[in-house]
């Protein structure tokens, strides 16, 4: 059942990075490019999936615990630090690089290509390299 | 028209709303892209199955509009369900790279960051959305419009 849920979740995210156009690199960098042709796309799904994870998440909090799992499991830190915001700030440039995020990369696999396939390739490369930085693994 | 492809970004975004929140409401957890992938390749445990199911969910759906031909992608381009890349290979990599590491560094990315922590209202999220964005917004102006896209 709980690998049943992972599955439609997984396909309503790959439908919607679809539809919403995500899976097009030239999209992305059409928004963050803000001094060229810009392209508010990003803005509308963006604008789009958090309004609506803002009332199914208080509708799903209802609930004591989820229908499946024992408990909700949430971040709970509210502090900044450099790791957070450093490693954010990197993000933002592999981000703009290529305008390639974690979900279009893979959700792109169907459209495979070599620079796809290097990029993916390095990303998991990147984590694995963030773990080995990161005390709490 | 253009229109037409802001509102299509719209209803995708609502797909992804509706993929946060059942993920929540089943298995208690957040639609973090990079959380989820790479914890179902470097962390051992009971959380795989759900992982990996979620990986053929993220990477069929592009699959079945692609198989069925569908026109409801929505590239720049117009036609086709997957843009191509138009970064080349070196950039790619460099590209790839920095996206893991500082996902992972990060906590987080468009997902478990932009959609899903901006929903939670936390403050780490908000802060993270905001330099990644503002960065990503830089390094496209400094590579297409400073070095003329030789980059």
């Amino acid at each position: 059942m709980k690998a049943l849920a992972g599955y439609l979740a997984g396909l309503l995210f790959g439908l919607g990075l679809a539809i919403s156009g995500m899976t097009d690199p030239a999209r992305v960098i059409g928004f963050l490019d803000v001094a060229g042709a810009w392209d508010p796309t990003l803005i509308f799904v963006l604008g789009g999936a958090v309004i609506t994870t803002f009332t199914g998440y208080r509708l799903a909090w209802r609930r004591q615990a989820p229908v499946l799992d024992a408990r909700f499991q949430l971040p709970t830190r509210r502090d900044l630090d450099g790791r957070l915001l450093g490693g954010a700030a990197l993000f933002g440039i592999g981000w703009g690089l290529t305008g390639y995020c974690p979900g279009p990369a893979v959700a792109s696999l169907p459209g495979l290509s070599w620079p796809l396939a290097l990029f993916l390739v390095a990303m998991v490369a990147g984590w694995w390299l963030a773990r080995r930085f990161s005390p709490a693994h | 028209m253009e229109t037409m492809g802001w509102l299509q970004g719209a209803l995708g975004g609502v797909l992804i709303g509706l993929s946060a929140t059942l993920l929540m409401g089943l298995l208690g957890r957040i639609a973090g892209i990079s959380g989820i992938l790479s914890g179902l390749i470097f962390d051992r445990g009971g959380d795989r199955p759900w992982r990996l199911a979620f990986l053929l969910g993220l990477v069929s759906g592009p699959a079945l509009l692609m198989l069925t031909e569908s026109d409801l992608g929505n590239t720049a381009a117009g036609a086709g369900v997957v843009g191509l890349p138009v970064a080349g290979p070196l950039l790619m990599l460099a590209g790839g790279l920095l996206v893991g590491l500082g996902t992972g560094l990060g906590s987080g990315c468009t997902s478990g960051h932009g959609v899903c922590g901006l929903a939670r209202l936390s403050p780490r999220s908000m802060a993270a959305t905001l330099v990644f964005v503002l960065v990503a917004m830089l390094t496209v102006f400094v590579s297409r419009h400073m070095l003329g896209g030789s980059v």
